[in-house]
């Protein structure tokens, strides 16, 4: 295949290493240092890919960031693919695949197409929400089909194979952009001492000294810029970054860097590479030197492919020795825009016309145009493309010298290309992200940055400073500014010279007019990406939005993944001009991260997988993996779920789990149990203070059940503190809200009772916890103690300090499942150990595994709660009937007394907590669902609380349940219906939540 | 993300050491008995939403575990100073 739009020599491509690129499944070839935008216009690829809404063929437009059409699937396989890669900013690599993202079935014969040529009236703004709006049942189905037609590029079915980093940085100066102004900041800063970083979303530095014939000190302008990096090249405190965008610029000059480093090299990251980094730099200042992009102009047709930015036409030329067609047509504002025509004109290609809105241009390169004999069309303009898959001519008429109406007769004229420039927009994005509103020059014809709170500086083209003498001297004043700031000594650093130009005066212009008015004529493309066009815009004003943020939104302009960079000041113009105002009055148009889209690899990092969140294990995990658990996550914890023998279900190993616990003895590992070690005279006293119960008198070696409630008097937390000393406790909490309870204690001792003596500490990790459970548990503990456990020695509710095994322990006699139990604790390294020694002795009374399952069943057989799963932070002690559990008359008003007698909580009929029985002992509710006094009332029915806790109970032989009722405590013996989402009506009758053991015999053994 | 001093370890750390708990100087009344279900109500539910300062209480959870307040402006995002818990801000809002 033949690449004829190459040229013989020039640009920065290397002829000499041939690649090969695949695109919509063809092979092509391109050369080391061409994109994949530069390779498919060397190669004669006009249509790249299919518009949004009207699916209309389009083709590259621009040569950078900015491009909103030229957006690629990437992938050789499966597991690589890359959707919305901009081909512009894709460095050709051999092997590379690509292929269109829009266009179904295929970007040359396209179903969509016919839809959009009927066009314009068939699809206005607001067009999905005019027709699709109603009935909103059939919103899925409607959204289906217009996702397909859409297309956005489709995300990869397998897992992404390579890695992704993520890096801290900090540094002096942060320099964003390495063209002059960049170059020229980060050279003074570097040379000055600063830590300095500069990155760029290109691949080598340079910026727009890399697409142009300018000279510096008389020699090309890249020699320049080789010396620079050369001389930054050697400071250990600079880092370069190239290929590197700067995504985002976030609070307290904190920024992400997005680092492509093997994008370029191949569709996988080499062997032991990392693919992407993300910076994430803290930066003392920040120069952005970010650049300027070129406005195309808005004209009917403009999106025909072969349709261009100006000086995208003059980058493909000089940069990449691609000369993307054969006969051109300019049209600008400007004189900046002549630089095609002139690079055109010298690669030997024809211009055909170079049209200039103004009537008496004047100007260097206007000069150089007329030296060359070009075609000079003044006063006029190019006011329609004729083509549908490439440009075939245009029509070019005299305007009005304000630009508003065609003026003249109209001449036609055959060309292949059009280039077109409205002048320049500074790229402020990033200066919009902190939130500071950009400002409206008028002089620039476009919004600079902003008043910012932040440490930012700008130079360059950014400033609306277009020349490169200007760009390089606010680079190196941005620098001695942050050198000073920073109270650094500014080093000297001599710019080279540039070569003036001398401009003319712009014409401030935007809307190409038309013989039609802009509704009737042909579109007029405003945002290619999103296909808002000028029409559609006019017509969102006339239906009355009036702020430029209601037209986007309304419209959908700027909001594709370029964000609007080419468009949202033409639209913006267009709907000035519409609503008799002018630009700044129709509000200013602002910019949120990321510039351009991130990949979900560079966001994750390493933190996916395994790494994605901490995995916290007990010591005896390894046993409970070797003895078959499943597991459950607890917060980040791995707790034993079940442990199921071969064959068994799930309800089979919990009903032989419970049975087995009742009957003889069962362990389970409560390690996760949150344990806060409390000291300090004043320890007890705060222990009241936070609990609802009394703590004055625990004495030394006794344990007591707490409940925690908020000042609103809901209960948030509960567990057992113990009593280790006079002035010493345990506390211990649910497993998830250990932490939560820690922060709430240190809250309340800083902030409310600083003058408090009393300190916390989280020991839950230094500690393994088992509970032997059962009427088997104290022969169990005594063939492993020389202490005695017996009942006169160790009562329930008492700790007391022992040898288990050969280990130091605590064994706290307390009980959640009812039974004779003991929780026995030793520091976690001795945990595995002493586990294994209960089951050597514990093998003659089945000691028997069981882990949350079981322990939830069994606690909820004696209707204790579970912090979290019967409570939701809406219920207070009484509401649970724990009344028992609440002392008010402690002289301190504890935390949450004033808020449980609020009016509300007083109130008669609120939601209790009470037992449930099912009708039919077999059927067991599901959680959640919520219970109604009428089965048989109308739609919506009045309900009247939930099932929070629901179970079968092996050991009575039935279902179990809790949940709420209102008014429920005094309704004993009544009926509650649960109408379920299968149609079925389970009714219930409310009962004690104590199903077994209702005197506490059990454990007082 | 914000860049914060922390005064009880003398640094500037990533905002990702701290927890926000929300408006700062909000004492717990010290007999809450003496409180009409209204003024409870106050102190318990109603917090002020200001555009500009805003006086907030921070805990440096994985760092040193203390409280502090923190002066921030709510619309820029800027801080402009913290204090330790018991000390006054020195940016207060004219009122």
């Amino acid at each position: 295949m033949t690449q004829k739009n190459r040229l013989q020599s020039g640009g920065r491509i290397d002829r000499s290493k041939p690649l090969t690129f695949t695109y919509n499944g063809k092979q092509y070839k391109g050369y080391q240092g061409d994109t994949l935008a530069s390779a498919m216009l060397a190669n004669g690829i006009d249509v790249i890919g299919r518009s949004f809404k009207y699916s209309r063929p389009r083709g590259i437009i621009a040569a950078g960031a900015e491009e909103p059409n030229a957006i690629m699937q990437l992938g050789a396989t499966e597991a690589t693919q890359v959707p919305n890669v901009r081909a512009t900013q894709q460095e050709l690599f051999n092997g590379l695949v690509s292929g269109a993202t829009n266009g179904w079935p295929s970007v040359d014969t396209d179903v969509m197409g016919v839809l959009g040529k009927v066009g314009g009236n068939m699809m206005p703004p607001g067009f999905y929400y005019k027709t699709f709006m109603y009935p909103q049942s059939m919103w899925d189905t409607y959204e289906s089909i217009i996702r397909k037609a859409a297309g956005l590029g489709r995300s990869p079915l397998e897992n992404d194979p390579d890695m992704y980093d993520k890096v801290n940085q900090h540094c002096d100066v942060l320099v964003v952009g390495a063209g002059p102004a960049g170059l020229a900041a980060a050279l003074t800063a570097a040379r000055s001492g600063a830590r300095v970083i500069i990155a760029d979303e290109q691949s080598e530095f340079g910026g727009s000294l890399l697409s142009s014939k300018e000279t510096l000190n008389g020699a090309p302008a890249s020699e320049w810029v080789s010396f620079v990096v050369d001389e930054l090249r050697g400071y250990d405190d600079v880092m370069m970054l190239p290929r590197s965008t700067v995504n985002g610029y976030h609070d307290h000059n904190f920024l992400t860097i997005h680092e492509r480093r093997t994008d370029h090299i191949a569709d996988r990251a080499p062997d032991g590479q990392v693919r992407q980094r993300m910076h994430r730099v803290r930066a003392k200042w920040v120069v952005l030197a970010t650049g300027a992009h070129e406005r195309p102009l808005v004209f009917a047709n403009n999106d025909v492919p072969g349709c261009m930015v100006a000086n995208a036409v003059s980058t493909y030329i000089t940069r990449y020795g691609v000369v993307p067609g054969n006969d051109l047509v300019l049209m600008t504002t400007n004189d900046s825009g002549y630089q095609a025509a002139l690079d055109w004109h010298d690669a030997g290609r024809r211009v055909a016309a170079v049209v200039d809105t103004r009537k008496n241009p004047s100007g260097d390169r206007v000069d150089a145009a007329r030296k060359r004999g070009l075609n000079l069309i003044t006063g006029s303009a190019v006011i329609e493309v004729q083509g549908s898959k490439r440009v075939s001519g245009v029509s070019v008429a005299p305007i009005s010298a304000d630009g508003k109406s065609v003026a003249g007769s109209v001449t036609k004229i055959s060309a292949d290309t059009v280039a077109s420039s409205g002048g320049w927009s500074p790229v402020i994005h990033l200066s919009c992200h902190t939130g500071s509103r950009p400002v409206w020059n008028e002089e620039v014809v476009g919004f600079l940055p902003g008043p910012t709170v932040q440490k930012q500086l700008t130079a360059g083209a950014i400033n609306g400073s277009y020349s490169t003498s200007k760009a390089l001297a606010e680079g190196q004043q941005a620098a001695l500014d942050a050198i000073a700031a920073l109270g650094m000594k500014a080093a000297e650093v001599v710019l080279p010279q540039a070569v003036e130009v001398n401009e003319g005066q712009p014409m401030t212009l935007f809307h190409i007019p038309h013989l039609k008015s802009t509704a009737k004529a042909p579109k007029q493309f405003v945002d290619y990406q999103n296909d808002v066009t000028a029409a559609g815009i006019e017509l969102a004003c006339r239906e009355g939005y009036e702020s430029i943020e209601h037209v986007k939104r309304y419209t959908a302009m700027g909001f594709g993944t370029d964000q609007g960079k080419l468009g949202n000041i033409n639209g913006m113009a267009v709907a000035a001009s519409a609503l008799n105002k002018t630009i700044p009055e129709t509000g200013t148009t602002i910019f949120r991260p990321n510039y351009t889209p991130v990949t979900f690899g560079a966001i994750a990092g390493r933190d996916c997988g395994e790494l994605f969140d901490p995995k916290r294990y007990t010591a005896m995990h390894k046993w409970h993996v070797e003895n078959g658990a499943k597991f459950e996550d607890v917060g980040q914890w791995k707790r034993p779920w079940y442990f199921p023998k071969a064959g068994e279900s799930m309800q089979d190993a919990l009903n032989r789990e419970c049975k087995a616990t009742r009957e003889s003895v069962g362990i389970l590992d409560a390690s996760t149990l949150g344990k806060i070690d409390i000291q300090g005279k004043d320890a007890r006293e705060f222990l009241g203070r936070v609990y609802t119960n009394a703590w004055a008198k625990l004495a030394v070696g006794k344990c007591r059940y707490g409940l925690m409630c908020g000042e609103d008097g809901m209960v948030f937390d509960d567990g057992v503190t113990s009593c280790l000393g006079e002035n010493h406790f345990v506390m211990t909490t649910t497993s998830g809200g250990a932490a939560r309870v820690y922060e709430w204690l240190e809250l309340y001792h800083q902030t409310e009772w600083p003058e408090m003596e009393v300190y916390f500490n989280t020991v839950t990790d230094h500690w393994a916890t088992m509970t032997i459970s059962g009427p088997n548990s104290r022969k169990l503990l005594q063939e492993l103690t020389d202490y005695d456990v017996s009942k006169e020695n160790l009562g329930f509710m008492d700790w007391r300090e022992m040898q288990v095994a050969g280990v130091p322990a605590r064994v706290f006699r307390i009980s959640f499942t009812g039974e004779l139990s003991f929780e026995i604790n030793v520091q976690a390294n001795y945990g595995l150990h002493v586990w294994e020694k209960l089951f050597e002795h514990g093998a003659k009374y089945n000691l028997t595994p069981y882990g949350t399952e079981t322990m939830h069943i069994l606690r909820a057989e004696k209707g204790f709660i579970i912090a979290g799963q019967d409570t939701d932070g809406s219920v207070h002690p009484y509401d649970l009937g724990m009344g028992w559990c609440v002392s008010p008359n402690k002289p301190f008003s504890f935390i949450g007394k004033r808020g449980m007698a609020r009016e509300d909580c007083v109130r008669p009929n609120r939601k209790q907590l009470v037992g449930l029985k099912t009708l039919d002992p077999n059927v067991v509710l599901p959680e959640g669902a919520q219970g109604v006094l009428d089965p048989n009332a109308p739609i919506p029915m009045p309900m009247v609380g939930h099932i929070t806790s629901s179970y079968w109970s092996a050991n009575l032989g039935r279902s179990i349940a809790m949940g709420f009722v209102k008014g429920g405590l005094d309704k004993m013996g009544e009926k509650v219906f649960y109408p379920l989402a299968d149609g079925r009506v389970i009714e219930a009758e409310i009962c004690s939540p104590i199903f077994l053991d209702p005197k506490g015999e059990r454990q007082n053994v | 993300m914000f860049h914060i001093y922390c005064p009880h370890c003398g640094e500037y750390r990533e905002e990702e050491e701290f927890h926000a708990k929300g408006q700062a100087h909000i004492a717990r009344p010290l007999d809450p008995e003496a409180c009409s279900d209204k003024e409870w109500g106050e102190y318990l539910f109603f917090r002020k939403n200001p555009r500009g300062l805003h006086h907030e209480l921070w805990v440096h959870a994985a760092g040193c575990r203390k409280f502090f307040n923190v002066t921030r402006d709510t619309q820029t995002y800027e801080i402009k100073e913290v204090y330790k818990i018991g000390e006054q801000p020195s940016f207060v809002t004219e009122e």
